[in-house]
């Protein structure tokens, strides 16, 4: 690769990264949001007891953290449409780069700003007192974030190739992404119930959470050993990065 | 020495045939104008000229560079202002010109000495720390303009640079074009459905009309070809008329659109008098009468049969967001 392509997804990088510390909004709405989450239902819950759950934070703590890492990077797979729309994307793919360095730079950037909301919404749950498991478990939680946030990235280069508008983006955060993330035991355990349990062995978010859970917290007990989540995150994150960026170089403007 | 050449080039949007086989050159250094209504096949033109849009059919070269195979050099060849804004608003003047220069491998010193050369060359120094959404619809244009310049292309694309500007705005936007094309010596290929804009910038200037290329010439000659003066009339009888003067054979041209008749002529201030008397001798009653040099509006009424103007208000194709802004 010439240096050009690095510097290529270094500027997408780096226009990720601007683009984030200058919207105050959206610093505050994407960390504003999860905190909610975090402490409403933190303290709501907290007294009511669920079965081998001695903390519901602790319990919590690592859905919030998916959730906040989802959000954030689907917005940059989906912000492809913005630039769409608002012609930068032509200005773009005119330049003597290629399409996949645009898209590493993109995805890079898109990942970044996620992880360091991701890493505020962890460092305020462990300030709320979530017990972690040590330091091997944090690392495996860092990997489980990267690849949460490159996953989701890719998820919002598909639909942002398929899509025409904003709308439809809506659509499929309300009528998709709700509730796979309530059925992914992100609030509540899907153990209980049956159902709920043969759902979450098809919903991709569960073995996130799960992981993530599993990696992070003591004495919280998970479905899956976390290794096991990793191996079928890995996975999926192969799948939604090889499909965002074929779909990507297809679009033409 | 030909910079763009292309060869029967052809874009067909599933029935509709956008451009048509269409066939020119432009040399080092012109100005170059597409002019035509819209939907006439500019905007598609650029597009494949730019390695945006696969041609159908037919090839093209930049450079030397073919726009199919060698697109990463013919990028590197080329500067391009899109007919709609491309900027990242959220980034400030120099930080959109200093990404465009990264992408197209600009190392560092050069960079910040050319970013102010071309900020210098479109009076956008002093706003250069400015987030871009701060900016007016002309400063926006200027920034896209220097941002085309600023990995000194041999070839600049501008379509329709001063689409919704006013008219002083335009007049600027049109003084920094000819000032880059002189300084920098960088061929310029604009597309444009403003009469007055072709006639002011353009070396050579090709109509083009539902995809096809219908004249290229340089504009002196495109409106000697509807002669030296253009006496436009209307009549009670217009066939009458017609048939009357069609005997002179000082009339280089007549051309009748719907109720006027046009006719090219020398001398035209000299030739008003003549035509009255023609027409009372034949009791034909003439209602209005203006003599007038050519535009380049003659010459696109001649070779289409009907002025733009026309042919926009039956153009349905805009985006929304454009059409309250026509006049």
């Amino acid at each position: 690769m010439q240096a050009a392509e690095f510097q290529a997804i270094y500027v997408m990088w780096l226009r990720q990264m601007k683009r984030f510390i200058r919207s105050k909004s959206r610093l505050a709405s994407t960390i504003v949001q999860p905190l909610f989450f975090l402490l409403i239902l933190g303290s709501g819950f907290r007294d009511a007891t669920f079965e081998d759950i001695p903390d519901y934070l602790s319990f919590l703590a690592p859905g919030i953290v998916t959730m906040a890492i989802l959000f954030s990077s689907m917005f940059t797979g989906i912000s492809v449409l913005w630039d769409k729309q608002f012609g930068f994307l032509q200005e773009v793919l005119v330049a003597p780069i290629s399409r996949f360095s645009i898209i590493i730079g993109r995805t890079l950037g898109g990942a970044t700003v996620a992880l360091i909301q991701g890493v505020i919404i962890l460092l305020i749950s462990l300030g709320l007192g979530v017990d972690i498991s040590g330091i091997f478990g944090l690392l495996l939680t860092l990997i489980f974030m990267i690849l949460i946030a490159f996953t989701s990235v890719g998820f919002g280069l598909v639909i942002a190739s398929k899509m025409e508008d904003f709308q439809g983006f809506q659509l499929i955060m309300s009528l998709l992404i709700m509730p796979l993330l309530f059925l992914s035991s992100a609030f509540f355990p899907v153990t209980a119930n049956p159902t709920m349990k043969t759902i979450a062995i098809f919903n991709p978010l569960f073995y996130m959470v799960d992981g993530l859970r599993g990696s992070l917290v003591v004495d919280v007990p998970t479905v899956n050993h976390p290794l096991f989540d990793l191996l079928v995150v890995v996975v999926m994150c192969i799948i939604m990065m090889g499909a965002g960026s074929y779909l990507f170089s297809k679009s033409e403007v | 020495m030909d910079i763009i050449k292309t060869d029967d080039l052809t874009k067909k949007f599933g029935d509709l045939t956008a451009v048509d086989n269409i066939s020119f050159s432009v040399k080092k250094g012109e100005i170059f104008g597409f002019l035509g209504p819209n939907g006439a096949g500019k905007t598609t033109t650029i597009k494949m000229l730019t390695t945006l849009l696969h041609p159908t059919n037919g090839s093209a070269k930049i450079s030397d560079f073919n726009i199919a195979k060698d697109r990463d050099k013919v990028r590197k060849n080329i500067g391009v202002v899109f007919q709609e804004p491309a900027l990242d608003t959220e980034l400030t003047g120099r930080e959109n010109l200093d990404y465009h220069a990264r992408m197209y491998g600009i190392d560092r010193n050069e960079r910040k000495t050319r970013i102010e050369d071309v900020l210098h060359l479109v009076d956008l120094e002093d706003k250069k720390d400015v987030f871009v959404k701060n900016y007016s619809g002309g400063m926006k244009r200027r920034l896209e303009i220097a941002r085309g310049l600023m990995h000194y292309p041999n070839v600049l694309f501008l379509d329709e640079p001063t689409l919704g500007l006013d008219a002083q705005t335009r007049r600027a936007i049109w003084e920094y074009i000819k000032k880059m094309n002189k300084k920098e010596g960088t061929t310029i290929f604009l597309t444009t459905h403003y009469m007055d804009e072709a006639d002011y910038l353009c070396d050579r200037v090709g109509i083009i009309d539902h995809g096809k290329i219908l004249v290229i010439d340089s504009t002196e000659n495109l409106k000697n070809s509807v002669g030296n003066d253009v006496i436009t009339l209307s009549c009670s009888d217009v066939d009458g008329l017609i048939k009357r003067l069609e005997q002179e054979d000082w009339i280089e041209n007549i051309e009748r659109h719907e109720s006027l008749l046009t006719l090219g002529v020398e001398k035209g201030d000299e030739k008003i008098p003549i035509i009255i008397e023609i027409s009372q001798s034949q009791n034909i009653r003439i209602k209005s009468i203006s003599v007038r040099k050519p535009t380049l509006d003659d010459v696109f009424l001649h070779f289409t049969g009907r002025t733009i103007r026309n042919q926009e208000t039956a153009d349905i194709k805009l985006p929304p967001r454009f059409r309250s802004r026509r006049r």
